[in-house]
C-alpha cells in the first residue's frame, strides 16, 4: 500500500522548492489523503484516529497540569487540590485529564477486541500487531504512574500494592526482587521521592508512546489496513482515499465519543476514580478495600487467581505478553471472525471472561470470587494458548466473498465455484 | 470426521458459553461478609444534570457548619472569600469580612519584625481553620479520635456496593444515564441522621455512639445534632430547624464546600454537549453525501 505511486503535486513555487528539499507535505499527502483505505471499513476501524486524538489530549491537559502541579509528598495533594479549586478553568483541565485516563483505555480496548475479532494480528501485520501491544504496556505503565500523582490513599496504597509485586521476584533469584522493589521506591519505603521519580516517568513515557505510534502507524501503511472481510485489497474498486472517505468516518466517530468523554468530564467527573482518593495519602491508615483503577482491573484479577505471589506476578504479565505470540498461536487459514463459525463462540467466551475477571478484580479475593477468577483466568490462557492454534486446524471456514467490492455490493460469486474455497480467497496468511 | 469434529468444537464452545454466563448469576451477593448497610438515595437540589445549589439551603448549611461542627472540624480548603463568590452560598463581601475577623481559630502569620510568629484575625484571603494546631492535638483533645478536616469530605465518602453482580450491571447503566454523584452527600446524610440505640446485644465501646449509617457502626462523634435541631435559623432563612433540616443543610453545604465549581460545571457542560451533539449531525450529514459517491460504484 505504501508502495502506491505518489499522487501529490506541489501547488506553488514554494511547495516546490520545499517537495525538491523535504517532501514533507508529500509524505503526508500520500499517508493521509491519497492513502488507499478499504471501502468496507466499520466503524470500529475508527478507534486507530479516536486514540490518536486521546494521547493528543492527555499530553496537552497533562502539560498544563504539570504547570501548577507539585510533586513531592507535602504538596502532591494540596497542588491538586490548587488546581481544583483555585486555578482558572484548572478544574476542567483536571478532570479532563483524569476522565482522559478512562477513555484512553476504552478506546484503546475496543480497538485491541476490533484487531482479534477480525484477525488483524496475521500476516503480514505481526509488527504492526507487537508495535500495538507495546503501545498497550507502556500506557498501562504510564496510567499506573500518572495515578500516583494526587497521592491520596488509593494513589499511595495502589503504588504500595503493586510495587510490592516484584518483591516477590525473590523466589527466583535471592535479592533481585527487594533490589527492584528498592530502586522503584528509591528507598524502603514508598516515599515522597517515590513519587519524584514516578512524575519524571510519567512526563517522559507519553513521548515514548509517541514514538511507538509514529512506527505502529507506518507498520500500518507497509501492511495496509485489514478489513472486516480480512480479505486484501486487490483491485483499485476495492478502495478509496483515505480523504474523504476514511476520514469522515473518522471524524463522525470522534465526536460521537467526544460526547460520552464530555458526559463524564461534565457531569461524572468522579465516576471512574475512587471517594478514598480525596483523602491524603497516609502510610499510617490503610484504606478497607484497596482497588487498582477499573482498566486494570481484569489483570489484578487474574494476579489474584494464582495462589503464589510469584505464580500471580508471572500470569499477570504473561497475560499481557502472550498477545505478542497470537500471530502464531493463531492458525486459522481465514484472518476475519466473520467467516469462522466455531472460533466465533470463542471469541465471545473470551470477551466475556475478561469482563467477568474486571468485575472480579473489584471484589475481595475472597470465597467464591476466587473460584470464579480462577476459572475465567484458565480459559484467558487457554483461549491463546489451545483454542486459538485447535479451532484454527480443525474448523472449516465459511465461504469467504471474492473480493472487498464484491463484500459491499453483496457480489453474486454463488455457484461461480471461484469463491468457494478459502485457500483460492484469502491468500496473504498462507502465502507467509 | 472433520465436519464431525467441527461439531463437537462448536457444541463444545457453546456449552462453556452458557455455563459460563449461568454459573456467574448464581454467584454471592455479599461475599465480602458483614452485613451490608442500607444508605437511601435523597433529593438533593445539586443532583443530576441541571443540579444548581439552593442559595438559602447553603447559607443554613453553613450556619450548622459554623455553631456545631466549626467546635471540632476545619474546612481549611475553602477560604472566606469562597463564600462570597457566585457559585456559593454568596454572602456578602463586608458580612463575609466580617464573620473572617471573628472567627475564633486565627491564623498564625509572621515572622514580624521582632522574628515571632504571631496570632492575627482571619481575613477574606485566608482559609477556615478549625480550632486544633494539628492532628496531634486533635487527638489528645478528643480521646484519640481524629476529627477530619470537611473541606473534601463529600467526595471523599461513597456508598458502598453490594448488589449481585447483575444488578451491579444494570445499577451502573442507570448511574451513567442519569449522573449520579451524591454518594458522598446521601453517606453523610445518613451518618448525621443515623444516630440510635444499639441494637440489643451489641457491645458498644467506651466512649462510643451506634450510627446506622457508619461502617461497622462504632463511631467516636458525639450525636452533633439533637433531634429539635441544633441551631435556630433566621426567620426569613427558608425552613425550620430540625434534625434532619440541619443535616441536610450541612450536607449541601459540604458539598458546595467539596466541589465549588459544581454549578459552571454542569453549566459548561450543557454548553459543550450542545456543540458536540450539533457538530456531530453535521458530520453525519456530511459523511452520507460524501459516501454517496461511492455507494454503487
Amino acid at each position: 500500500m505504501a508502495q502506491h505511486e505518489s499522487t501529490y503535486v506541489p501547488k506553488s513555487a514554494t511547495a516546490r522548492w520545499w517537495d525538491e528539499r523535504l517532501p514533507l507535505m508529500r509524505l503526508l499527502h500520500d499517508s493521509f489523503v491519497d492513502y488507499p483505505t478499504p471501502r468496507n471499513l466499520n466503524y470500529l476501524w475508527t478507534f486507530g484516529g479516536i486514540l490518536s486524538f486521546c494521547l493528543v489530549a492527555q499530553i496537552l491537559t497533562g502539560i498544563v497540569l504539570a504547570m501548577h502541579y507539585q510533586p513531592s509528598a507535602a504538596e502532591a495533594f494540596n497542588s491538586v487540590e490548587h488546581i481544583r479549586r483555585n486555578v482558572n478553568y484548572g478544574w476542567m483541565i483536571r478532570n479532563f485529564h483524569a476522565v482522559g485516563a478512562s477513555m484512553f483505555f476504552i478506546a484503546v480496548y475496543i480497538h485491541i477486541f476490533r484487531g482479534l475479532y477480525y484477525g488483524s494480528y496475521k500476516a503480514p501485520r505481526e509488527i504492526l500487531w507487537i508495535l500495538g501491544v507495546l503501545i498497550f504496556l507502556v500506557m498501562m505503565a504510564t496510567a499506573f504512574m500518572g495515578y500516583a500523582l494526587p497521592w491520596g490513599q488509593m494513589s499511595f496504597w495502589g503504588v504500595t500494592v503493586i510495587t510490592n509485586l516484584f518483591s516477590s521476584l525473590d523466589g527466583i533469584f535471592p535479592g533481585l526482587g527487594t533490589a527492584i522493589v528498592e530502586w522503584l521506591w528509591g528507598g524502603y519505603a514508598v516515599t515522597g521521592t517515590t513519587l519524584n521519580r514516578f512524575f519524571s516517568l510519567h512526563y517522559l513515557l507519553p513521548f515514548v508512546i509517541a514514538g511507538l505510534v509514529v512506527l505502529h502507524v507506518w507498520a500500518l501503511h507497509v501492511a495496509g489496513q485489514n478489513n472486516p472481510t480480512g480479505l486484501d485489497i486487490k483491485t483499485k474498486s476495492d478502495a478509496v482515499p483515505m480523504h474523504p472517505y476514511a476520514t469522515s468516518k473518522d471524524l463522525l466517530w470522534m465526536f460521537i465519543f467526544l460526547i460520552m468523554f464530555a458526559w463524564f468530564v461534565f457531569f461524572l467527573p468522579d465516576y471512574l476514580g475512587h471517594a478514598d482518593n480525596y483523602i491524603e495519602a497516609n502510610p499510617l491508615v490503610t484504606p478497607p478495600h484497596i482497588v487498582p483503577e477499573w482498566y486494570f482491573l481484569p489483570f489484578y484479577a487474574i494476579l489474584r487467581a494464582i495462589p503464589d505471589k510469584l505464580g500471580g506476578v508471572i500470569a499477570m504479565f504473561a497475560a499481557i505478553a502472550i498477545l505478542v505470540f497470537i500471530p502464531w498461536l493463531d492458525t486459522s487459514r481465514v484472518r476475519s471472525t466473520k467467516y469462522r463459525p466455531i472460533y466465533k463462540w470463542f471469541f465471545w467466551l473470551f470477551a466475556f471472561s475478561c469482563l467477568a475477571l474486571g468485575y472480579l478484580g473489584s471484589k475481595p479475593a475472597e470465597g467464591v470470587y476466587v473460584f470464579w477468577a480462577r476459572i475465567f483466568t484458565f480459559y484467558y490462557f487457554a483461549h491463546f494458548l489451545l483454542v486459538m492454534p485447535i479451532v484454527g486446524i480443525l474448523e472449516t471456514p465459511k465461504k469467504l466473498p471474492r473480493s472487498i467490492t464484491d463484500a459491499v455490493l453483496g457480489g453474486k460469486g454463488d455457484g461461480s465455484g471461484g469463491a468457494a474455497k478459502p485457500k483460492g480467497a484469502a491468500a496473504a496468511p498462507e502465502s507467509r | 470426521m472433520k465436519t464431525l469434529m467441527s461439531n463437537t468444537l462448536r457444541a463444545a464452545g457453546m456449552l462453556a458459553a452458557v455455563l459460563a454466563t449461568s454459573a456467574v448469576m448464581t454467584g454471592p451477593g455479599n461475599a465480602a461478609g458483614g452485613e451490608p448497610i442500607h444508605i437511601e438515595r435523597e433529593d438533593w437540589s445539586f443532583g443530576g444534570f441541571f443540579g444548581h445549589f439552593d442559595r438559602p439551603q447553603l447559607r443554613r448549611g453553613f450556619q450548622v457548619y459554623k455553631d456545631v461542627c466549626a467546635a471540632c472540624h476545619g474546612l481549611s480548603r475553602v477560604y472566606f472569600r469562597n463564600l462570597a463568590e457566585p457559585g456559593g452560598p454568596m454572602f456578602d463581601e463586608a458580612s463575609v469580612q466580617a464573620l473572617a475577623k471573628d472567627w475564633p481559630n486565627q491564623i498564625t502569620d509572621g515572622p514580624n519584625d521582632e522574628g515571632n510568629m504571631f496570632q492575627r484575625p482571619a481575613k477574606l484571603s485566608d482559609p477556615i481553620h478549625g480550632p486544633y494546631k494539628n492532628e496531634q492535638e486533635a487527638r489528645f483533645v478528643n480521646n484519640g479520635a481524629y476529627p477530619p478536616d470537611l473541606s473534601n469530605i463529600i467526595k471523599a465518602r461513597t456508598i458502598e456496593n453490594h448488589d449481585a453482580w447483575y444488578a451491579h450491571v444494570f445499577k451502573m447503566g442507570r448511574d451513567i444515564l442519569t449522573g449520579y454523584q451524591e454518594a458522598g452527600a446521601d453517606y453523610v446524610h445518613a451518618l448525621l441522621v443515623g444516630y440510635t440505640d444499639p441494637p440489643s446485644g451489641f457491645e458498644l465501646s467506651e466512649g462510643m455512639h451506634y450510627n446506622k449509617a457508619f461502617p461497622g457502626h462504632q463511631i467516636a462523634m458525639n450525636p452533633p445534632i439533637p433531634p429539635e435541631g441544633a441551631v435556630e435559623y433566621q426567620e426569613n432563612a427558608g425552613a425550620k430547624s430540625s434534625l434532619e433540616q440541619n443535616a441536610r443543610d450541612v450536607t449541601a453545604f459540604l458539598a458546595w464546600a467539596s466541589d465549588p465549581s459544581l454549578e459552571s460545571r454542569k453549566r459548561i457542560g450543557w454548553q459543550v454537549m450542545l456543540y458536540l451533539l450539533v457538530t456531530t449531525v453535521l458530520l453525519y450529514i456530511a459523511k452520507h453525501r460524501i459516501w454517496a459517491r461511492v455507494k454503487k460504484r
